[in-house]
């Protein structure tokens, strides 16, 4: 009695490998896992040889942010609500209208440094929703990988040193000349008195 | 020795395929791929892992037998090198034509034994120590099922002489064949006139032979030897490079090896298959030299496939299943089997 059944289970284990081996020639498909016929693959087998192969992902998923810094107004919004400080942007006020987003927001800052440490960013898309002119997205780029670890800091600022130090002249200049202005304005009203 | 360097470039490039099958059969069992990278399909995946151990640097142990660890991987390869040497491939055609040949790779196979009991002793490892008991108390009692089995066939045959046993079941037979020992198929041959049909037990005492074969081979499951999951990989975990790759090898031209006896015992070794039927001569139109070697080569490949097959389904038994198995299932069923033949051989032959 015990050798049946023992038969019968090895038998039984045998077609089950068997149909599998069989049934290898159908390949797993290459469809998103927003088809219906996602988890209805059970027959064939289930490699899929990445990165030849690639499930298709949406066109704005949660993955590797991108800045589009034409459109950035330098709020720092998202610099703040960053939960683990990944992004580091360096303002400097602009001395007159800098010119208009996409959106048509004023911009008057420039970024003198827009960087985003991805070895830090958590993925948790925060920065996208508080951003006022959508300019930081996530996108479908997930499996970007450097050499050294400083190229996981992306740049996104596009002022070179030099115009950023430019700037910045400017900037003092102006501050300097409304102090001027006022600490005249302070003496003339203190001559009057 | 242009037939020992014939055998043994047969050997290496059976393993090469081997291998191969092997990986491609079990990744699609598991619903995998299998190596895909190296070649279309990634046939070049031996080659590429050949060549891999063959660069990689050659490492003994410093508390090894050094003579006994570096010797063991040659023995044990030699050992079943050298039983190809008996068998026959098509009429007439045989590395070595000896009138003892089934004793002599009887004796031959068995110093397999010795080799790995070397390898475990000499590689001063508790893996491979245990691996290395485990194997010889597993082929020492493996040898007498099978051992039976084959006396059963040998009783039937009445020779020792793989040649002759191979020619007596097909239509080249000297004597008179009998279907189950009641219908005369001398000039029907085909699948009639095998031995497992000639004396239906024979089927018992060929399912006993492959499953001592199998653990012969230590193929899974009773693989306890390796036994991956708990041995590291047994009597073969501290060996790198050639010395590793001789010990694979031998173990794969030992699954072909055992798969031909089989083929040769049991299943008509290189006659064909089909039967004359009428006017119809098929078997006396796939019976030749080049057919012979095509069909024990399918007869013998088919076997080494449900080889691959049974390693990928059934989980490895436990050292004390193994020896229940051997010693109060597969010995009594291979003593009737070999009493039923000498039965047969006197009163229906």
């Amino acid at each position: 009695m015990e050798s049946k059944n023992s038969i019968g289970s090895i038998w039984k284990g045998l077609t089950v490998t068997l149909k599998h081996l069989f049934s290898s020639h159908a390949k797993r498909k290459v469809i998103s896992v927003s088809s219906d016929n996602y988890f209805k693959q059970l027959e064939g087998t289930g490699t899929i040889q990445y990165p030849k192969q690639q499930l298709p992902v949406p066109e704005v998923g949660r993955y590797q942010l991108d800045v589009e810094i034409d459109d950035c107004i330098v709020c720092d919004l998202c610099a703040k609500i960053c939960p683990v400080d990944c992004i580091d942007i360096e303002q400097i006020k602009a001395t007159e209208l800098i010119g208009h987003t996409s959106d048509g927001s004023p911009k008057r800052i420039y970024a003198a440094k827009f960087d985003i440490d991805m070895a830090k960013c958590m993925y948790c898309g925060l920065c996208t929703i508080v951003c006022p002119t959508e300019c930081i997205i996530m996108t479908n780029t997930y499996d970007r990988s450097v050499f050294e670890l400083k190229d996981l800091t992306y740049g996104f600022s596009d002022m070179t040193p030099a115009e950023a130090e430019e700037k910045r002249a400017l900037l003092e200049k102006q501050l300097a000349e409304k102090q001027a202005a006022k600490e005249a304005a302070m003496k003339q009203k203190e001559g009057r008195a | 020795m242009l037939i020992a360097a014939g055998l043994f470039a047969f050997s290496g490039l059976f393993a090469l395929f081997g291998v191969y099958a092997e990986r491609k059969v079990s990744a699609f069992i598991q619903d995998r791929l299998g190596p895909m990278e190296t070649g279309k399909y990634g046939v070049l995946q031996t080659i590429a892992d050949v060549i891999k151990l063959l660069i990689k640097e050659l490492i003994i142990p410093g508390a090894a037998d050094k003579w006994l660890f570096m010797m063991s991987p040659a023995i044990i390869f030699i050992a079943v090198y050298m039983g190809f040497a008996a068998i026959p491939w098509s009429s007439g055609l045989a590395p070595s034509n000896i009138n003892l040949g089934l004793y002599y790779i009887f004796a031959i196979i068995s110093i397999e034994t010795l080799g790995i009991l070397m390898a475990g002793w000499g590689s001063n490892n508790k893996y491979s120590i245990l691996g290395a008991m485990r194997s010889a108390a597993q082929i020492v009692s493996y040898e007498i099922p099978a051992g039976f089995a084959i006396i059963s066939v040998v009783m039937i045959a009445q020779t020792l002489d793989m040649q002759t046993i191979s020619a007596q079941q097909g239509i080249l037979s000297a004597e008179h064949t009998k279907f189950l020992g009641i219908w005369d198929v001398t000039n029907v041959g085909g699948i009639l006139s095998w031995n497992i049909f000639r004396a239906p037990h024979l089927i018992i005492a060929f399912v006993i032979y492959f499953i001592a074969s199998l653990a012969e081979s230590n193929r899974a499951p009773f693989d306890i030897p390796e036994a991956e999951s708990e041995l590291v990989a047994g009597f073969h975990t501290e060996f790198t490079g050639m010395r590793f790759a001789f010990v694979f090898l031998a173990e794969y031209s030992m699954m072909f090896l055992v798969s031909m006896i089989a083929a040769v015992l049991f299943l008509g070794a290189w006659n064909t298959p089909l039967p004359n039927l009428g006017v119809v001569r098929l078997a006396d139109w796939t019976t030749g030299v080049a057919w012979g070697i095509v069909w024990l080569a399918v007869k013998a490949l088919a076997l080494v496939g449900i080889q691959m097959w049974i390693r990928w389904t059934l989980p490895r038994l436990r050292v004390d299943q193994l020896m229940n198995l051997c010693w109060k299932i597969l010995t009594p069923l291979a003593f009737a089997c070999m009493l039923i033949s000498g039965v047969w051989r006197l009163w229906v032959m």
